[in-house]
């Protein structure tokens, strides 16, 4: 029996791992496609390392001694393990300290880049609203000014989603709405992200970024991507029955090819 | 006049006779303790046919299951599950679990029945107290359950209840109505029996032990059941405002977690100034600590029962015991991780990984006292102690991917994905769900004098034990493929090649909750079939090994119980057998 | 009686017990513990009034000192009153003189009583003048009115609670129904409704003056 499950146990061990190892495209992230994504990259590598090593290592050594204490005839005396407690107090103190103070000092340093760095000057500014179950985007438009919003005009049948009163308000007139986020790459974005309802989530995994959307607060995130692509942004904030429905596609263009778009889009309006 | 320790007056009346004092409304915590067990398994059952519903649905989205349209005609026209009712399911599945399971069996349940045992009482410090604690509880339970039968259903914000979703009411969803209030009132009504339970479990711990019992000579179990009576105290002290104001949010008109100016289904909401973070600080601040109250009774029953089939003591109990301390110390500090990308103010992230990440060192260093007791032993195979070899594999397992979740920046890619449902299934559903799986094979001859079926606990365990690798170890790849959780059906282009893997986990969960079955056979199995149990089956040295199974209503009948030594003194050099009883009168050497 | 005789019952299992590390009798350890799990509930509503104030650009200050800072000081010594009656009680039930205890006891019963009543009627002037949890009449912050009723009204709650806990420890106490440590365990309780009105009146009556 004991050996049985030093044996099983092992065999999990490899198992699990070999997934780990051998992940392929589809048990793992994709490609990144942002400017700050390696760091986060990088310290999921490390903290993958360390902690498989650690993984693999203990749980083939409980399986060795219960393989071991399952060997045993009647009549052993028990042995302590030498040194006591105090090695592994020693070792868990050390070797976990010293990941942690590792992990910590490198992984501060990649979220400050994302969430304590000020947005560049020179960064497109976008304004997101979720609601359930649907993402929608605005440009500034040709003025460069964002129209006031207004949750008292929200008409989804009109498709004034983000509540715009356009009569009244001159920024709003020239305001660009979309159901899809269309971004240049290789240049800084700014998104504001605010919500008409419920708390949501905006995240984009070939981005690497990841911010709940809470209402009553317009809450700032700025990102670079890096390569072209239709990415999806998906809610990940449990906001209903719509909730796993909810995306926006996201497409990274050339920069060229973006303000094409763009002043197709301000034709529009 | 000095006020000198006082001892509670020992309970001089007679044993309860008739069906309904003896059963029913029983003041002797060992009633009570059973109660709460047989209240958990309900629970556990429940919640376990929950999870099938759920993993069948996101196996096959389209499939119709049978009677379900009997049980919600809204939730599942034509046999099939509407989103929103998975959702629901979901919910209850969660708030079950946590609540009606994991705080309840292996504290409440095994902590009624032993804790006085162990200390060397009679029974609780505040007997009556104690009955009411489990019938609030009860109570809890039945408005709970109220909630998968009102018009609606029950809620669908997850047993987290983010508002402003969970607090606006009707608009925001189906089962959002009368449902999530009905939620709102039975977890205030546990809070408050679980507060009963503590304050009995402290007073019992600290006055009730019998001579030569110090609080060193107390079982890990004990200390555990101490411990996590604490942290409740000051943690469910939280959530029942928390509670509280999201029903006056619901009900009374009130803005405390809503903002103002938000459109839900095309209406404008009346409130005004809320704040949704408020609930996630209440709630975590709670719901922090409330994970640790699930494990640590775990942690404690089977570093208690490791020693009588290692046949030795664990290595560095005081430390053990100091780690447990310092898990429930530190489990205050930490709730932020759960709201690094939640809009709270980015640097506090910082702030709260460190504690997070400094809570692993006493995990660790636990975990290597465990394994480094095994080293040199002699290990008696039993279910029991099969479990508790498990309960390390899976604690390890859950804990590392915890690692991951810990640092924000890795937080920002894997919050929200099946990476976190994987690292909080492992421990709690899996590492202390052992635990309660090793404390009843140990125990249940104790608690009904008769011995479990061995062979069919065994194959329990092989099966269970398998199982669960099956079904959350490929969590964690889906996690790390951006697989995001509570998620009805997988519709988005990266999710559809990921279905076949959820099918698997699926057919994986389906398998193992059919072992589960084995288990309830065997409870069945071992009350009406099962060899008379002898007072000590295992020959091991706490005190409730020192009386008769089950136990006569006062415990030790009448006995002052003595305590000479130590908890756990197996293998012991010069003794006249292997183990030596806490209260054997036999001098020995203990070694330190 | 020595309280240790007393609480051990006819039995008298002195010497046979582990000692607790806190000397006190178990009823009292059980309110002192139940005392620090309630003073985290006080703390959590607390901090929720703090985060939605400091969270609010339009705070109402409302309270004028005539009547109601006035008002409030004078519930504010009916209160701490209460508590020096609730300390005789505690000391004439220790010295045995059951008759005064009992008096004392009912005094404190009365100014808890008397708290209550005035504090609905000030309840009761605020709905009038249109104050509502999700209600501000002077057009600032809701939260003012749902922090002030549920704040206070939780003290309430624990005030008319320990009402009814005097006059039950009152009416028991001359037949040696409860005895002193009952007394005492009360007297902890009470103590400790004191001190959060200590709190709730300057964080919500004082910083919300005129």
């Amino acid at each position: 029996m004991g050996k049985a499950f030093g044996a099983v146990l092992v065999v999990i061990t490899l198992i699990s791992t070999a997934f780990f190892v051998f992940h392929g495209q589809l048990y793992w992230l994709p490609e990144d496609a942002s400017a700050h994504g390696h760091g986060i990259d990088h310290q999921l590598m490390e903290t993958m390392l360390g902690s498989g090593f650690l993984f693999v290592l203990s749980q083939i050594v409980l399986g060795l001694f219960v393989w071991q204490a399952a060997g045993r005839k009647e009549g052993w005396k028990p042995k302590t393990f030498p040194g006591g407690p105090k090695p592994m107090v020693i070792a868990a103190i050390v070797l976990v300290g010293v990941e942690i103070l590792t992990l910590s000092f490198v992984g501060s340093k990649v979220w400050a880049a994302v969430y304590l760095a000020p947005a560049s000057p020179q960064a497109l500014h976008i304004d997101v609203q979720a609601g359930q179950f649907a993402f929608y985007f605005r440009y500034a438009g040709a003025d460069g000014q964002f129209g006031g919003l207004h949750p008292d005009k929200i008409d989804e049948g009109s498709g004034n989603f983000f509540g715009l009163d356009p009569r009244n308000d001159v920024a709003a007139r020239d305001d660009v709405v979309v159901a899809s986020l269309t971004i240049p790459v290789n240049r800084p974005i700014l998104l504001t992200l605010h919500s008409k309802d419920v708390i949501h989530s905006f995240y984009v995994r070939e981005l690497r970024i990841h911010q709940d959307i809470v209402p009553g607060l317009m809450i700032p995130m700025h990102f670079t991507a890096t390569r072209t692509g239709k990415f999806e942004i998906v809610c990940t904030q449990l906001c209903g029955l719509g909730h796993y429905q909810m995306k926006a596609y996201l497409e990274v263009l050339p920069e060229d090819q973006f303000d094409q778009w763009l002043k197709q889009q301000e034709a529009q309006q | 006049m000095s006020e000198a320790a006082a001892h509670p007056p020992v309970h001089h009346h007679t044993a309860p006779t008739g069906f309904i004092r003896k059963y029913v409304f029983s003041v002797d915590h060992k009633v009570i303790g059973l109660q709460y067990y047989g209240l958990a398994l309900l629970a556990v059952f429940i919640g376990m046919v929950l999870s099938w519903l759920m993993r069948l649905h996101l196996g096959w989205a389209t499939l119709p299951i049978p009677g379900l349209e009997k049980l919600s005609p809204a939730g599942a026209p034509g046999n099939v599950m509407t989103p929103e009712y998975y959702l629901s399911l979901m919910t209850m599945h969660g708030t079950i679990m946590v609540f009606f399971v994991l705080t309840t069996a292996p504290f409440a349940g095994f902590g009624n029945y032993f804790l006085p045992i162990q200390v060397g009482a009679a029974d609780m410090a505040f007997p009556r107290m104690n009955m009411m604690s489990f019938w609030v509880t009860f109570a809890a339970f039945l408005v709970l359950m109220a909630a998968f039968f009102v018009p609606g259903g029950p809620p669908l914000s997850g047993w987290t209840a983010y508002a402003p979703l969970s607090a606006v009411g009707q608009e925001a969803g189906p089962g959002q109505g009368m449902g999530q209030t009905l939620w709102a009132v039975s977890i205030a009504i546990f809070c408050v029996g679980q507060l009963l339970g503590s304050l009995n479990f402290i007073a019992t711990t600290l006055d009730l032990r019998t001579k030569g019992m110090s609080l060193a000579r107390l079982p890990f179990s004990t200390w555990a059941w101490f411990i996590t009576s604490v942290i409740g105290l000051l943690a469910f002290a939280v959530l029942l405002p928390a509670c509280i104001l999201l029903f006056l949010d619901r009900v009374a008109g009130t803005s405390f977690f809503i903002p103002s100016g938000l459109v839900v289904s095309d209406r404008m909401m009346p409130h005004n100034g809320g704040s949704p973070l408020l609930w996630q600080h209440l709630f975590w601040f709670f719901g922090h600590p409330e994970v640790y109250i699930a494990i640590l009774p775990a942690i404690g029953i089977i570093s208690h029962i490791l020693p009588a089939f290692l046949r030795k003591p664990l290595l560095g109990p005081r430390v053990l015991i100091s780690c447990i301390a310092g898990i429930g110390f530190l489990s205050y500090m930490v709730w932020g991780h759960h709201m690094f990308v939640s809009g709270m103010n980015p640097f506090s992230a910082l702030l709260f990984s460190v504690p997070t990440l400094v809570i692993t060192i006493p995990a660790t260093i636990a975990t290597l006292l465990w394994i480094g007791s095994v080293y040199g032993s002699r290990l008696r195979f039993t279910t029991a102690s099969l479990f508790c070899l498990g309960f390390i594999s899976v604690f390890i397992t859950g804990g590392i991917s915890g690692f991951f979740l810990a640092q924000p920046s890795i937080d920002t890619y894997l919050h929200a994905t099946y990476f976190v449902v994987a690292h909080f299934h492992f421990v709690m559903a899996v590492a202390a769900i052992f635990g309660m799986f090793a404390g009843t094979y140990f125990w249940m001859p104790k608690m009904i004098g008769r011995m479990m079926n061995e062979t069919l606990g065994k194959i329990h365990f092989w099966l269970t034990f398998v199982g669960v690798y099956c079904i959350f170890m490929p969590m964690h790849y889906l996690g790390l493929a951006g697989n995001i959780r509570r998620y009805a059906a997988f519709t988005d282009d990266y999710l559809v090649p990921l279905i076949p893997t959820h099918q698997f986990i699926t057919i994986a969960a389906l398998a193992t909750g059919a072992a589960q079955l084995i288990f309830f056979y065997n409870l069945v199995w071992t009350r009406f079939r099962g060899p008379k149990a002898p007072d000590n089956p295992w020959e091991a040295t706490s005190l409730e090994w020192s009386t008769t199974s089950p136990p006569p209503f006062d415990n030790f009948g009448g006995r002052q119980m003595v305590v000479h030594h130590d908890a756990y003194l197996y293998g012991v050099e010069g003794a006249a057998a292997d183990y030596v009883m806490q209260t054997s009168p036999e001098a020995v050497k203990s070694p330190s | 009686m020595s309280d240790m005789e007393m609480s051990a019952g006819a039995g008298g299992h002195a010497g046979v017990m582990e000692e607790s590390p806190f000397a006190i009798p178990s009823g009292k350890l059980a309110m002192w513990c139940f005392v620090l799990s309630d003073a985290v509930t006080f703390s959590a509503v607390l901090f929720a009034y703090g985060y939605l104030r400091v969270g609010s650009a339009d705070w109402s200050t409302p309270f004028q000192f005539v009547p109601s800072v006035l008002n409030g000081l004078v519930m504010t010594f009916v209160l701490l009153t209460s508590g020096l009656t609730m300390l005789a009680a505690v000391e004439a039930a220790k010295a045995g003189r059951t008759a005064a205890g009992t008096r004392w006891l009912w005094a404190t019963c009365a100014l808890g009583a008397l708290f209550a009543g005035m504090h609905l009627m000030e309840w009761r002037h605020m709905i009038e003048e249109g104050w509502r949890m999700f209600q501000n009449p002077l057009g600032g912050s809701v939260h003012f009115g749902a922090a002030f009723f549920s704040i206070t009204g939780l003290h309430l709650l624990h005030v008319l609670g320990g009402v009814v806990a005097l006059a039950v420890i009152a009416l028991g106490f001359p037949s040696g129904k409860y005895n002193r440590i009952d007394v005492e365990i009360t007297g902890i309780y009470w103590h400790f409704v004191d001190l959060v009105w200590m709190f709730v009146f300057p964080l919500v009556y004082l910083m919300n003056a005129k």
